[in-house]
Order: C-alpha cells, then structure tokens, then sequence
C-alpha cells in the first residue's frame, strides 16, 4: 500500500513537471481522456506510433539535409508531418522546435535547419525519455496492483 | 504554413506589377510628343487659314473681273450702237443730198434749208458735232464753181487754194460747223485720204484720231460719198469714182462725247475707260482718254468696237480706277478659321494633357491598389498567425484541477481568449459587413451567459473606475432562441465597451426585454403620466432611481418603468407565445460623458467621434457603432440613442429572433461556462439593498442558480425579519442561507450602528446551519475589506460585476458545495455521444498519428471509424455506393490535398445524382441525393480557410488537435441540419 501510494505520488509529480516544463501540453491530456476501458492501451499506442514515425522522419530529415541540392519542398513536407504528429500526442516543445524549423526551411537556411535538426533530435529523445519514464510508472503502479491516478 | 503563402502571394504582387509594366506602353499619347503636336496643328491651322483667305480672295477677284468685264461690254455695245446709229443717219443724209440736190433740178437744198434741216435732226447723231457736205469740184470745173457761188476755194489754213486736179469744197454745212465752208476738205491729209477711200468703196469710212478744227477735241471724221447718178449693182471701183458728185462728212468729237455717254451710266467713277484706234497694230492711237495710264494696272479688259468702217479697227480698254480693297470678309473668315482652329487644338490638347493626367494617376492608382493589395494579404497572414499563435498559448489556459474561484478566474481569462479570437476574426469580418456578403447564422443559443461573458470582458475596467456594471435580463426571454450569438455578442460588447470606456462614475446597465413587452409598459406609463401627472415629481431628491443613483440620459429607463418590467409577472402577450418570433430590445445605458448635440447625427457613420479630442482622450477609431448598426439591421432590428450631454447616453437595439423549442436545447452551441451548477437549487438568500434596480439585478443572477430571493431596503429590517423568525421558528418560513448585503448600504452612516448587532446576531442561531453573509462591492480596499471581515463579512466579498457563474463559483466556496460542479461538462459529451454512436465515419489524414488520435476521440463518442492515409485514398473508399456517414478530412496532404480530394467526391457524387436512379438503390432507402458531409480538419482558425472549405464542397471545419467542444460544434452543426432534413 505504502508502495502503491509512493509511486503514485511519483507519477503525479512526475506528470506535473511534465506539464510545467513543457515537454506536454493539454492535448497529452485530451489524449488521455481518450483512453477508456474499450480501449485500455490507446495512449502508449498512439505514443509508440509517434515514436516509430519521429525515427522514420527524423532519418529522412537527416537524409534530405545531406543531399548535395537540398530539397526544402521536401524537408519542410517532413518537417510538417512531424509537426502534426507531435501537436496530435502534445508534445509541445517538439512541435515549438518543428514550427521554428519550417520558418528556417521557408528562409532555405541550411545551416540553421542542420542545427534545428540537432535540436529537435535532442527534444524528440527528451520527451521519449520522459514519456517512456511515464509509461514504466504506470506499468509499476499497475503492477503493484495501484489505479493509474488521472490527471483529468 | 503562413511565410510560404505570404511568399506566393509576393510573387502575384511582382508578377501584376510586371503586367502593369507592359501595358504602359500602350498609352495612345506619349506626354513628349504633345508640344510638337500642338506645334504642328498650330502650322497647319496657319496653312489651312491661309488657303481660305486665298480662295475667297481669288473668288473676290474673279467677280470683280466678271463686273468689269460686263461694264466694259456694256460701255463698248452703247458706244458703238450709238456710233452706228449716228453713222447710219449720216448715211441717209447722204441720200438726201443725193436725191435732192442731184436728181432735182433745180436742187431743192441750199445751205440755208441744209443748215436748218440738220441743226434739227442733231439729236440723231448724238456723237457728231456737226456735218458737212462738199462737192466734187475737177480743176476743170472750178472756175465756174468759183463764180457760181461767189466765193474761192480755200485750203484748210484758209488760204485760196492752189492749183490741184480735184476739190472738194464744202457747199453746206450744219451752223456747228459752219466755219469750214468753202473750205476745200482735200487739202487736209486725213479728210483727202478719207474722201479717196470713201468714194472707192461706198461705205461710210473714218478717219483716225485727231484734233478737230474749232473744238481741239480729238475726234474722228466720218466721210460717205454722195453719187450722182445711180450706180449699177456690185460697181466697180472706176463707176464708183465716175459717179462721186461730193462727200458728206461729219465730225465726232469722240472725247467730249464719249465722256457724255459714259457720263449716263452706273458706275462710272469707278473704273478708267480708254479708246484707242488701233488700225497700225504697232502704234496704239488713243481716241479717248490719257495716254499715260493710270488706275488698277493688274485688271482690265479690252472689248471691240466695230465703226462700221472694216479698214479701221477700235478697241475700248476698261481698268479699275483703284486697287481692289482688301477684302475684309476674307481675312475675318480666315482669322476666324484659325482662332476655331487654335481653339480646337486647345481643346484636344487639354483633353490629352487630361487624359494623359488621368491615365498617369491610373497607373499609379493601380500601383498603389497592388500595393494595398499585397498589403491586404500581408495584413491577413499576419491576422491568421497571430490568431494561430494565439490560439496556441491559450489552449494552455484550460485547467483542469483549479479551486473555484481559481476556475472562474480561468474561465474568465479562457473566455477573454476566446473573445480576442473572436475578435481577430471579427476584423476580418469587417470587410464582410462593409461589402454586404455577412451572412448570419441561426443557431440557438442562450444569450444570459452571452452578456454575462462580455460583462467579464469589462468588469476589470469597469471596477478599476469603479463603475456598477451590471446586467438584467427579463423572464419573459425565452431561455434559447435562434438566432447569431456571435454578431449579437459583438453588438452588445461593442455598446458596452463604448460605455466603459466614456463613463468615468456612475453605472452601465444592460437589460433585454421582450420588444412589445416593454413598449406596452412604457406606453402605460406614459399615459398614466399624462392622466396623474403624478410621475413627473420623482426625481425631488437628489438620487434618481437608476442603478447606481446617478441620473440616466433615458428616465424610462429608470425604477418607476422598471419596476413594472420587472413585477409584471402575470403580462402575457398570447401572440407572444404562440408565435415563433420573438423581438428583443436590448438598451445600454450608461452616465458617461454622453454625445454632443452637433455629434449626434454622426454617430453611426464610420470613422466619426464626437470631435478630435475625443478619440485623444479614449481611443478607438470610431467604427464599432457603424458595425453595431450594421449587424443590428441584418438582425432585422433598429438602433438607436438617446443622449444627453454630461448626463450619459442610452443605447437600445432591437432584435428578431426566434423561439426555440425546449427540446432543441441539446443542439444549442455550448460553453462549458453556460452550464450553471444546479447544487443552489432550493436555497433562499436574502438581498439588502437600497437601491431597487440594483436589488432586482441581484435577484435576477440568484434567481438563474436556482435559489430563492427576498429583497430587504436596509440591514435593520433584515434584523427584524431574522430575530421573528428566530423567536417564532416557524415550519414553513425558513432560514435564509445566506445574506447578500450591498457595501455602500453597510458603508452609509445609516446602518453603521447596526453592524454590531448584526454580528451578535449571527452566532445566536447556532442550532441551524447559520446564514452566510456575504459583500457584493463594486471596489474595495484592503481596509475596508478587513473592517468587513471584523464586522461578519466573514466568508466572502463577491466583487461586481454580478455574473451567474461568477456567483455559482463563490457560493460554491462559501457553501462548499463544489463537489457536483462537474455535471454540467457531461452533457455535451453524452449529446456528441448519442450523435455519433454507431455513425460509420472515414478519417482522412496521411499523418499516421493524427489519424490514430483522431479515430480515438471519434471512437470514444461511439463511432465506427474507418482510416484512409491519402485523398485518393478516400475517393477509393467513398467511390458510390458506400456507407460512410461522415468524412473528416486534413487539408494538408501530399499528392492530393482534402479541397482537391473533396472536389473529386462532389463531382463524383453529383454525376450519381444526375444518373437517373434505378429501382433497386431506391430500395436500400438510400437519400435521393448523396452528399457524404466532409468536415475538414485543420489548424488554421480564420475563417478564410472555412470559406475555402465551404467553396470546394466541406460541410464544416474542426480544429486540429481535436478538442471536445469544437468537434462538437462541428457535428452538432450538420448532423442538426441533417436530422432537419430526413423527416
């Protein structure tokens, strides 16, 4: 019990920091609401679809970037999927990092897509991290045989 | 997104520029060329003014010549028909001689009878003066010639004549010339060679011109044979010469004659008349006239005169006497010709300089409209990030685990959000209204918390200045009608805010009532007005009975109409009822600085405020009322104010709406913040305050969460009633849970005495859950608010403006009663719910994870979700027949975007349509037309991209990410219009 409640004071704190850092945003939330009995698994689904399409785009990204003729068409088409898909989950920083890229990309900034590219790596595996810390929580708390609290 | 765009539309402003650019250089005129154009009129205006003067100077000329020509004919005809006249009676002359002095013996002609015979046939010779007869005398015969008549013959020099073959001595003569009697007419060399050539050929022959004896005149002498015997017919020259007896000759003595004949005619000081003798063609003998010559030398005209003698020849030379006069008609017609010219020239010259002038601004105008044009997209991309930008933040504002009061703050702020998207979009609305293409839309809606909400917008400001702001509205509303929520917010914000912003103490007051409910009253009260006389006396104190006690532009406004608004429970128009329209008037009244009496016609034309100085002090550009107006009108109502200056204005519109059926309400658009809390159901409170409409106001918002109210004037008669309850407890008068006391009513001396009391009072009643007492304040300092809490205010202060929610969420905290907030958000879910369950709905979107989260908000609702990853994926889907309820569809796709797919499906839909239906789809009970609703599914809020929606097909738009009200609104809005649609 005391285990129970400890993690789920963690995940509570954890899922607040979350928030306040900006790594999520309502839509997190939303998302979560989403999630009922019918459908138990809907948010690390939806979370691990994210994460294979982030890996996909951010490949593809670092290809495009490399060419020898840049194609911005191209990049910005990445860029915008993977602003969608990052506004869907919530990942708010993410998405701020991708809004930024398509100016540079509009601009045909090389240098700075390369660097906005480095960025968006680093926030991508931040929120990876956090989410998949958030994830292994849940899973704790389940395991201990605790209810997920909702931050609804 | 928006960069990109703002580029493409970049490159439209360059590539028109460049359009303008070469249609430039098809101007008709080029500004240059004009100077030497009008030069090159002027010279030909010269030449063609010039070639007129010619030709009617030459026409001058030729009428001239033609009027010489004919008097110099005319001249020469008379001369000579007299000259022939004259010769011919000289002629019968010489046949009376003959016949009367030869062929008579004895002669019947003596000078004598000669003499006088001729003085009195003068007149028909009227250019002869005088003639003569001589006879043929041979030298043989002169002797007895000599002694005959008594006398010698003599030479012209009077001298007797010398010895010659022949002499012609004149016998008789007419008196005028009787001094060349016995004159022998041979020995003059002219009259010898006469005489030689007369005889020879029997005519009358003429001498040429030469000073006559006597007259020294020149003249010409006409000599005719006389014969003796009668001559055989075509004589030789010999019988001739054999049959000479004498000569009959006469003297013209041209000069003086032909200056008596031209004398007789017209004209004749004009022109010079000369006559020449011209036999020896190289030596011009003049007959008449100076030899020098003067007069017109340019012009003259010669005409032939014939004498009748063929040996001799005559011509007459007429002239001008003077040059011909300038003409004057000429030159004016020519200077008239160049000065129309001139002015011609001046006139298409100005015209050009015009239409160049004009065709310049053209250009610069368009210059300048490309310009405007680029900077009207400029304008709108940036109103469409910024909103995006904005929108974004603002999600951020939705909380979700917020103490109440914190809730109503974030509601508050939530709803400000709100409200400036609103107005961004609003602004873009604008040139909608000025262009005359808003539509309004109708919706039903509840318009309490639609003024509570712009109450919120302006209760900062308003308790900065500390202003009553306050909002009433009559039961008799219905709760929902149909109508635009957005375009009537936008109004009464619009009102409002003007009020706020030009009231500096006092009150603003806004209330609705039923249109022909509050004229009735008014009307009733105006007559009872006029029947008592009674009301006029009201205002003798110096508080009027307005909300704040200050005096209002419009007293209709005041307690003594309200009341009867307000008390009239029982007024029932049974049209009202019955029909479906319902007409609102809605006023605002404020005690501002009002409306100077100049101003007052302009208030509704845009851009005008009262006068410079206006807009300095507060702000705005002046064109809300013009919208407000506007809007009102589409609205099928009227605006208007009464104003007066230092006093305040009031503003009041009417609206028609509709009634909406109670069952209907689930349709309605839905904030969270509409739905009142129900935990107040059934409490009693009681409100102290003095002052009537302020006390009503407050019953109005109480009344909405449901409790009871009775209004008290003064804390000392809510002791009262308190204490007799207390004593009498009785069952069914109960005690009240809370006490809403007004703070300028605590404040006033009046009651300050009773304060104490009011605090011993309240622990007396411990036995029961004991009433809370509660502030309502406009403003407050932190002394006064301890001084509150000391005296028993102890739960809470509510700060105004009064809003129902507002209210809900600090009763909640003081009755702690918050626990069942939660209700009023599941309704609109559950609606969304029963609306989509079972619903087959096609997703459309290429990204994967938006597609997922989008298929998990629309399942949750119960709807059957099926995916689609690409636009050509949908049409595949959706190729006819097929079962799809709905179709959300992202705009932003590679290969074939969602306007372009969603073209394709109404076009493929369409042709469906168009085909003739068989009976077998007619019995799936299929609708006759197939029209899948497409909502579009997009991050952008303006609302031009929901008019690109709307052109290529969609239905409607929801915002990406998904959010709970939105889809909501989004469905509920077609499904609605669908379920009107299927009976």
């Amino acid at each position: 019990m005391d285990v129970v409640s400890q993690l789920q004071r963690q995940f509570v704190d954890f899922t607040t920091s979350l928030y306040h850092e900006g790594f999520l945003d309502d839509q997190f939330t939303q998302l979560q609401k989403l999630q009922d009995e019918s459908n138990p698994e809907f948010v690390a689904e939806v979370v691990s679809l994210f994460f294979e399409d982030s890996e996909n785009l951010l490949n593809n990204l670092a290809n495009a970037l490399q060419q020898q003729i840049v194609d911005y068409k191209q990049v910005d088409a990445h860029v915008h999927q993977f602003k969608g898909s990052s506004s869907s989950i919530g990942a708010q920083r993410v998405k701020n990092v991708c809004a930024a890229f398509r100016n540079l990309c509009e601009g045909k900034n090389l240098d700075g897509c390369i660097r906005c590219l480095q960025q968006l790596k680093l926030e991508y595996s931040l929120v990876k991290s956090k989410l998949e810390t958030l994830f292994r929580l849940e899973q704790q708390i389940l395991a201990a045989g605790g209810t997920v609290p909702s931050m609804a | 997104m928006g960069l990109k765009k703002q580029g493409h539309h970049h490159l439209v402003a360059v590539r028109l520029n460049e359009k303008l650019g070469a249609k430039r250089k098809y101007t008709f005129i080029h500004k240059a060329s004009l100077p030497r154009i009008v030069v090159l009129w002027f010279v030909f205006m010269c030449c063609i003014s010039y070639v007129i003067y010619e030709r009617m100077d030459a026409d001058n000329e030729e009428r001239r010549k033609e009027v010489l020509t004919s008097m110099c004919d005319q001249r020469a005809r008379m001369l000579q028909d007299q000259f022939s006249v004259s010769v011919n009676h000289v002629h019968a002359l010489a046949i009376l001689v003959s016949t009367f002095h030869y062929y008579k013996n004895p002669s019947a002609i003596d000078q004598e009878t000669f003499a006088e015979y001729t003085a009195q046939t003068a007149f028909e010779r009227p250019l002869m003066s005088g003639v003569a007869y001589a006879q043929r005398v041979v030298y043989s015969e002169r002797e007895a010639f000599e002694r005959e008549n008594g006398w010698t013959i003599r030479t012209m020099e009077k001298e007797p004549s010398p010895v010659r073959d022949e002499y012609a001595p004149v016998i008789f003569s007419q008196e005028t010339v009787s001094y060349i009697e016995s004159l022998d007419m041979m020995s003059g060399e002219e009259d010898r060679e006469n005489i030689l050539r007369a005889r020879a050929t029997g005519k009358a022959v003429l001498t040429s011109p030469f000073r006559l004896l006597g007259s020294h005149h020149l003249g010409v002498v006409l000599t005719f044979p006389v014969y003796k015997s009668k001559l055989p017919p075509n004589p030789s020259v010999e019988q001739r010469i054999q049959a000479t007896a004498g000569y009959l000759g006469g003297a013209f003595d041209v000069e003086s004659l032909v200056e008596n004949l031209l004398g007789q005619l017209a004209g004749n000081q004009a022109i010079v008349v000369n006559v020449f003798d011209v036999t020896n063609s190289s030596d011009h003998l003049i007959m008449y006239g100076h030899q020098y010559q003067d007069g017109d030398m340019s012009l003259n005209r010669v005409s032939m005169l014939d004498f009748g003698d063929p040996f001799r020849k005559h011509k007459m030379v007429c002239r001008y006497l003077q040059k011909a006069p300038t003409s004057w008609t000429a030159i004016t017609t020519a200077f008239l010709c160049f000065v129309i010219g001139c002015l011609v020239g001046y006139m298409i010259y100005g015209t050009a300089a015009h239409i160049i002038k004009v065709q310049d601004d053209f250009h610069e105008m368009q210059e300048l409209k490309v310009r405007a044009e680029a900077a009207d997209v400029a304008k709108s991309q940036f109103l469409a990030t910024v909103s995006h930008e904005i929108r974004t933040p603002m999600n951020g504002v939705l909380d979700t685990n917020l103490s109440s009061t914190q809730r109503d703050y974030a509601q508050t702020a939530q709803a400000c959000g709100k409200a400036l998207i609103t107005l961004i979009n609003e602004v873009l609305d604008r040139a909608k209204i000025e262009a005359g293409k808003l539509e309004l839309e109708a919706v039903p809606f509840d318009l309490r918390p639609i003024l509570d909400d712009v109450l919120s917008l302006f209760s900062e400001k308003s308790r900065h200045k500390g202003l009553e702001l306050a909002v009433f509205v009559s039961d008799k509303v219905p709760e929902i009608v149909m109508g635009d929520p957005g375009r009537f917010r936008q109004v009464v914000t619009n009102l409002v805010g003007n009020s706020v912003k030009f009231t500096e103490r006092g009150h603003i007051f806004v209330q609705v009532h039923l249109a022909e409910h509050a004229k009735a009253v008014i009307d009733a009260k105006a007559e009872s007005c006029l029947n008592g006389g009674s009301g006029v006396v009201l205002s003798s104190g110096s508080q009027f009975k307005t909300l704040s006690g200050c005096e209002s532009a419009d007293d209709r406004t005041s307690w003594d109409t309200f009341k009867y608004l307000v008390a009239d429970e029982e007024f029932r128009v049974a049209t009202e009822e019955t029909s479906q329209n319902v007409t609102l008037l809605i006023t605002v009244e404020d005690t501002g600085i009002g409306i100077p009496l100049s101003a007052q016609e302009q208030v509704f034309t845009p851009f005008m405020q009262a006068d410079s100085s206006t807009s300095r002090n507060y702000g705005g550009t002046g064109i809300g009322l013009s919208i407000s107006k506007c809007l009102v009108e589409l609205m099928g109502g009227q605006i208007n104010f009464i104003s007066r200056p230092q006093v305040g204005s009031t503003f009041s519109f009417t609206a028609a709406l509709k009634r909406c059926e109670k069952n209907a309400i689930g349709d309605m658009k839905r904030l969270p913040s509409d739905d009142l809390p129900i935990a107040f159901k059934g409490l009693k409170a009681i409100v102290v305050d003095g002052k009537p409409v302020r006390a009503a106001v407050t019953r109005y918002h109480l009344k909405r969460l449901g409790i009871l109210v009775e209004v008290v004037s003064s804390i000392r008669m809510t002791l009262a009633m308190s204490s007799k309850n207390g004593s009498l407890r009785s069952k069914n008068e109960r005690q009240p849970d809370m006490i809403l006391v007004e703070k300028d009513l605590w404040m006033s001396g009046e009651d300050g005495s009773v304060n104490l009391r009011l605090q011993e009072w309240k622990p007396n009643s411990h036995t029961f859950k004991s009433p809370k007492m509660i502030l309502l304040a406009t403003s407050i300092t932190g002394a006064e608010f301890e001084n509150a809490k000391q005296v028993g205010f102890a739960d809470t202060v509510i700060m105004k403006p009064l809003r129902a929610s507002m209210l809900a969420a600090c009763l909640q905290q003081v009755l702690e009663t918050g626990k069942k907030a939660q209700q009023g958000k599941d309704n609109g879910s559950s609606f969304l719910k029963s609306l989509l369950c079972g619903k087959k709905i096609l997703v459309v979107d290429d990204n994967r994870v938006n597609r997922r989260v989008a298929a998990g908000a629309l399942k949750k609702f119960g709807a059957d979700v099926e995916c689609a990853d690409s636009g050509k994926a949908a049409l595949a889907l959706l190729q006819l027949p097929h079962d799809f309820d709905a179709c959300f569809m992202d705009i932003q796709m590679p290969e074939m975007d969602g306007f372009e797919a969603t073209r394709l499906i109404r076009r493929m839909e369409m042709k469906a349509n168009e085909q003739p239906m068989n009976g077998g789809s007619t019995a799936e009970g299929r609708e006759a037309e197939w029209h899948v609703p497409i909502l579009a599914m997009t991050a952008d809020v303006i609302h031009a991209t929901y008019d690109e929606c709307l052109k290529c097909g969609m239905d409607g738009y929801v915002s990406k990410p998904f959010e709970e009200e939105n889809l909501y609104q989004a469905v509920a809005s077609f499904f609605e219009s669908k379920l009107n649609s299927e009976p």
